[in-house]
């Protein structure tokens, strides 16, 4: 293996652990709604502007990283309750303009509270890139891969050892037996709004200091996320981490190895070659049709 | 007078609809004061024509596309490349153009509309993506970023000019796009298309071909998409490649919806309210998107069918106290 092979592995790496948030926070409010939000991406630019504002503020930099991420959990919530809530009897289509419409409104919201400018977010610890058989890896990458494991984990706990998660669980798998059982599966949808939230917040954190973030930094990584998460198959844990690495490494070596301008179509043209042989996307249910 | 009975009968499709739109489109320049309005109106047609076929996929055959501002964008760079850089007369660079469109999309139609629900979803989008890439990036073609400009159309001698001449072809065009449609809808496709749209299986089991149906309806919309674009293109002289770009295929996909799903009306209705609107919400300046952004989420959670549906089902609730399915405007 070159040394520059091993480089665009790990870039691809980071960026794919970043995908793979995004596409989580897509599985999660599919599995207790069935509902695209179109929104994600905003969440993770929420995540990373208010930290920014926050720390320029003069906040500690852990308190201002909670807080951020307490606030996007409060806007998904908010989202839920004042307009997937009031509609959820409606068709595909139109939730899926209800939640581009919301992603709109954060995103013109953004740019009044803040501003159209890129900032840049110190790296949690130091900049001086770690050597690695010939590579560099930067110890931001480590965090970022170091989080998602940690995430990863403790969404399989919660989703397969507490008594909340085994209630989101059950309530994707049948809603109406769910709700027989004694779950309520509108606290259920509401409180996915808010974890997802909270994890495109926690990705737009880590990824801030070394891609810089603005309010529009929201619309590609809401895209390559649902991609990821389609490409897993969708509502599979499983799948969204593994949709979000092979997205992201695939994206970094075509930019290395063939051409760094088609780099965002890389992904696209993926998914589009996975869906023809695999209409369900590699980890996805099989789905047939009920007459 | 029972000016609910005209409601009616206006929104019987091929009759008196069709009729009152003709006389909407020729009456309307008297309450067009300068050729401004005049723009707007003309980018109202065009929307519109697209909206009328993307409401074919999305409305009659329930198939979601959030690409077609790509094949929009191709109709406008495959004119602008052809009579531009290349010389050719404008009217055989949109017919080679629209060929070309419509064989892409039977092409990438195939695979892509076996595709179901958020999966067809995500196909479609990033089908759209990789154009408006393609469009960005060829530089020597497109012009990337920045665009190219666009020579006139011309047939002959005979130059399309100015606002006034754009507005009646674009006028004349649009009521052609909606007369089209609304044949296909009450044709034995149409029927076929809205039995696919309830049950796929069920329409197969009938004896419909799902497949062959679902792709041309894709094909048509394409068609309609890159025709508009290519006018376009040629009326405004100029083209980018925002015109592909992922969010005019979510602002054409928001007019349907917003008009009325499966409405060939509502599809105009919606395009005519969703162009105007930017033009109106810029006195908000920096609360633009977030105005549009609330409006786009308050519509769609009070009147979920669209507006045209929901404006019809009160006109027949009122009438017969009843709410009566049939009044849902074509």
């Amino acid at each position: 293996m070159s040394a520059q092979f091993v480089q665009y592995l790990l870039t691809g790496l980071t960026v794919g652990a970043i995908y793979a948030l995004v596409a989580l926070g897509f599985s999660i409010i599919f599995n207790a709604s069935h509902v695209i939000n179109f929104a994600q991406g905003e969440f993770v630019m929420i995540g990373g502007m208010a930290t920014v504002s926050l720390v320029a503020a003069g906040l500690p930099y852990f308190f201002a990283v909670l807080l951020a991420i307490a606030a996007a959990a409060l806007v998904g919530l908010a989202l839920e309750k004042f307009a997937i809530e009031p509609a959820r009897d409606a068709s595909v289509v139109t939730l899926i303009i209800i939640t581009i419409g919301a992603s709109i409104f954060l995103r013109g919201l953004a740019m009044v509270v803040w501003d159209k400018g890129f900032h840049a977010l110190r790296p949690f610890t130091g900049n001086t890139p770690i050597a690695i058989g010939g590579a560099t890896i930067l110890p931001q990458s480590l965090w970022v891969l170091g989080v998602t494991l940690l995430i990863v984990l403790a969404l399989s706990w919660f989703f397969g050892r507490t008594l909340l998660g085994k209630a989101m669980l059950a309530t994707s798998h049948n809603r109406l037996a769910a709700q027989l059982v004694g779950i309520n599966v509108r606290m259920v949808l509401f409180l996915s709004f808010g974890l997802s939230a909270a994890l495109g917040a926690i990705a737009g954190i880590l990824i801030a200091p070394i891609t810089a973030t603005s309010y529009d930094v929201g619309i590609m990584l809401g895209l390559k996320g649902f991609a990821a998460a389609i490409l897993g198959g969708l509502g599979s844990g499983i799948g969204a981490v593994v949709g979000g690495l092979v997205l992201g490494i695939a994206e970094t070596m075509s930019a290395g190895y063939l051409s760094s301008a088609y780099k965002d179509a890389i992904a696209f043209v993926i998914i589009l070659v996975v869906l023809f042989f695999m209409p369900s996307g590699l980890f996805g249910r099989r789905g047939g049709e009920r007459v | 007078m029972n000016s609910s009975r005209i409601l009616t009968r206006l929104a019987s499709p091929r009759t008196g609809g069709l009729l009152a739109l003709a006389i909407l489109i020729a009456l309307l320049p008297l309450a067009l004061p300068n050729s401004y309005f005049y723009d707007v109106a003309i980018l109202v047609g065009l929307n519109a024509i697209v909206c009328v076929g993307l409401n074919l996929l999305i409305g009659y055959a329930g198939q979601i596309s959030l690409g077609h501002a790509g094949f929009f964008g191709l109709g406008a760079y495959g004119s602008a490349i052809l009579a531009t850089r290349y010389g050719w007369p404008p009217l055989a660079a949109l017919l080679a153009t629209t060929v070309a469109v419509a064989l892409l999309a039977y092409i990438v139609g195939r695979p892509i509309l076996r595709l179901k629900g958020h999966y067809l979803a995500m196909a479609t989008l990033g089908l759209g993506i990789i154009i408006f890439m393609v469009l960005t990036t060829e530089d020597k073609f497109t012009g990337g970023p920045d665009g190219i400009s666009v020579v006139p159309f011309r047939i002959g001698a005979f130059a399309l000019q100015g606002e006034h001449i754009w507005y009646w072809v674009v006028g004349v065009l649009l009521l052609l796009a909606v007369w089209l449609a609304l044949n296909l809808i009450e044709s034995p496709t149409g029927r076929a298309l809205r039995a696919l749209h309830s049950s796929e299986v069920g329409a197969e089991v009938v004896g419909i071909n799902a497949a062959e149906h679902k792709l041309m309806v894709f094909v048509i919309s394409a068609v309609f998409a890159s025709v508009a674009g290519s006018l376009g293109a040629h009326y405004s002289g100029f083209v980018t490649p925002s015109k592909a770009a992922f969010l005019h295929s979510i602002e054409l996909v928001t007019m349907v919806v917003f008009g009325g799903l499966a409405s060939t009306y509502g599809a105009v209705v919606g395009a005519a309210v969703l162009t105007t609107l930017p033009q109106l919400l810029t006195s908000f300046e920096d609360y633009e998107m977030m105005v549009f952004g609330a409006l786009m989420i308050g519509t769609m959670v009070f009147l979920p069918r669209g507006v045209v549906p929901s404006i019809a089902r009160l006109l027949a609730s009122r009438r017969k106290a009843v709410p009566d399915d049939k009044a849902d405007g074509k």
